[in-house]
């Protein structure tokens, strides 16, 4: 597939991406996640005692607080705030610390295309940081459809107003997980899920598919980025050790 | 208690009512009839509630509807209003779409403080509509180039909360999109528009309407959900809302009742994980469902006519 895209990327070419951890000092955890231009900082503070009213007691409350690079927050940034809080409920494991609330704080530094799959590296990464307990890392990504059919991975903010369809993908990493309810479950392991799928605008169901199976093809190389990015020191660390 | 060690959900509830099985252990209460694929309401797990709907519920409003999807009740509303269009679209209308969730809806909201889901599900019903122009080409709702242009405020009421809101607000703003009445205007003296009321034919001879063929939006494919709930190997369409909230993992397909075209899957998180067989089978099940509703609305839309 030759698809002309801006700085001469390929088609499943994704931009360069960058994930630090610890950049706040005050807070349990954070991160800060690039992805090309977009850049998003995550903070994590708690767990905190005690859950909001009408969540479960037996469980760990997450609550996730979007802040716009500008202006005051809209209905898409509570839509992203409830698909963030959803899919973080996901990887967390919240019966180790039930009747706890955690916060996630997200706040969009450059939106340049792809912001949900950036914000929700940043928050997995600031809860790594924090310590708090996870099953496996969400692996995001999107996905887009053009009028001619093509799928580019990874849009940048021009590419995603000129194109038909876009899919938001989350999927689990690709690192084994140590539960093993996932293999008691059925024949199918926790690879082939998607914890978070989200589009806009139409396409044929099959373009669905056929986007679910590039980002999952993405899923690993990724994950390893992630993976030696958040081994890494920190930078508070390093001053310290210096 | 101590058949609680074992595991066995038999002995449990052979020993306890039904009623407080239900309440005490309310998963495995589901779980027992999941198991027998038929659910606490007597459905099969593939079956949406009955759904019935009502075109023209509020008489003060340009198009109304009332739907009802078991006990979800959603009103859905759209009000006329002359505006001036932008600069940079002469010739083209504007759709604002609010969702409401009053605390006479569910007992989860309370008075003074919004509901979190519902500019979720605004903003998602704005998608869905306004989105490649499914519903109407915005094209149609201008007046004068330039000059005046139609502004339609839709707004969606929860009546009653009882899951699948997305699927019964979807369909009610469909629904009223179908039964709206444009009114008819014409140029004043002025060149200012006005509206002509139908009991004053006499002005209607006088002065052409300027709208005289575009009463009714041209409607050729209009989009319909289905919400499922996935539980384990599982599929669930149409939960209550007693379903939702004990199993938390559900999935949105919206389809193009004429093409079948996706124009959206929406799966929130949510403690489970979707494989694409399932999601297969979601779209699979959303196919049917779209056959059924479309089915409902035509009724719908004859029962008015012959009114």
């Amino acid at each position: 597939m030759d698809v002309e895209r801006e700085g001469g990327r390929g088609a499943n070419q994704l931009r360069p991406m960058d994930c630090t951890r610890s950049v706040l000092s005050r807070a349990h955890g954070s991160a800060s996640c690039s992805n090309g231009e977009t850049r998003v900082l995550a903070a994590v503070y708690g767990p905190k005692a005690g859950t909001k009213k009408n969540e479960n007691p037996e469980k760990a409350c997450i609550e996730v607080i979007w802040k716009p690079k500008t202006g005051q927050i809209g209905k898409q940034e509570k839509e992203f705030e409830m698909i963030l809080k959803r899919t973080l409920q996901n990887i967390c494991l919240l019966t180790a610390h039930p009747n706890t609330t955690t916060s996630i704080i997200v706040q969009v530094a450059h939106d340049d295309g792809s912001l949900l799959p950036c914000a929700i590296h940043a928050a997995c990464a600031a809860l790594v940081d924090a310590g708090i307990p996870l099953k496996y890392f969400a692996v995001a990504i999107c996905c887009s459809f053009s009028e001619s059919g093509h799928i580019l991975l990874d849009p940048n903010k021009l590419e995603e107003q000129k194109m038909k369809a876009l899919v938001y993908l989350a999927f689990p990493s690709s690192v084994r997980s140590v539960l093993t309810e996932g293999s008691e479950n059925g024949e199918e392991s926790a690879e082939n899920g998607i914890i978070t799928s989200l589009t806009h605008g139409v396409m044929p169901v099959d373009s669905y598919f056929q986007c679910l199976e590039q980002g999952r093809a993405a899923v690993t190389p990724l994950t390893n980025i992630l993976k030696k990015k958040l081994q890494s020191p920190s930078p508070i660390n390093q001053s310290a050790a210096a | 208690m101590g058949t609680s060690t074992n595991g066995k959900v038999n002995d449990f509830s052979s020993d306890m009512e039904v009623d407080a099985f239900r309440r005490l252990f309310p998963l495995r209460f589901h779980e027992r009839h999941l198991a027998e694929s038929i659910r606490p309401d007597g459905r099969p797990l593939g079956k949406a509630r009955d759904t019935t709907l009502v075109l023209g519920a509020v008489a003060s409003a340009n198009g109304s509807a009332l739907a009802k999807i078991g006990c979800t009740t959603m009103l859905a509303a759209i009000k006329m209003e002359v505006m001036a269009p932008t600069v940079e679209a002469p010739d083209e209308g504007c759709i604002a779409i609010e969702f409401h969730m009053p605390p006479i809806c569910s007992p989860l909201i309370r008075p003074g403080r919004p509901a979190e889901i519902a500019p979720v599900i605004s903003k998602q019903l704005s998608d869905t509509i306004l989105r490649q122009e499914i519903i109407c080409h915005y094209l149609e709702l201008s007046l004068v180039s330039g000059k005046a242009a139609w502004m339609a405020y839709l707004d969606i009421y929860c009546l009653d909360a009882d899951g699948a809101l997305f699927d019964a607000a979807l369909l009610s703003a469909v629904a009223a999109f179908s039964h709206l009445q444009v009114p008819v205007v014409s140029l004043n003296d002025d060149g200012r528009i006005v509206l002509i009321s139908e009991d004053n034919i006499a002005a209607m001879k006088e002065k052409e309407p300027v709208n005289k063929e575009k009463r009714k939006l041209k409607l050729d494919s209009v989009p319909f959900s289905l919400t499922c709930v996935l539980h384990k190997n599982h599929i669930l369409a149409d939960p209550t809302s007693e379903e939702e909230s004990i199993m938390e993992t559900f999935l949105t397909v919206v389809l193009d009742s004429s093409s079948f075209q996706l124009v959206s899957l929406n799966k929130p998180g949510g403690p489970g994980l979707a494989h694409t067989s399932a999601i297969q089978e979601c779209v699979e099940l959303a196919k049917l469902r779209v056959k059924e509703v479309q089915k409902i609305m035509n009724e719908a839309t004859s029962d008015m006519e012959q009114d």
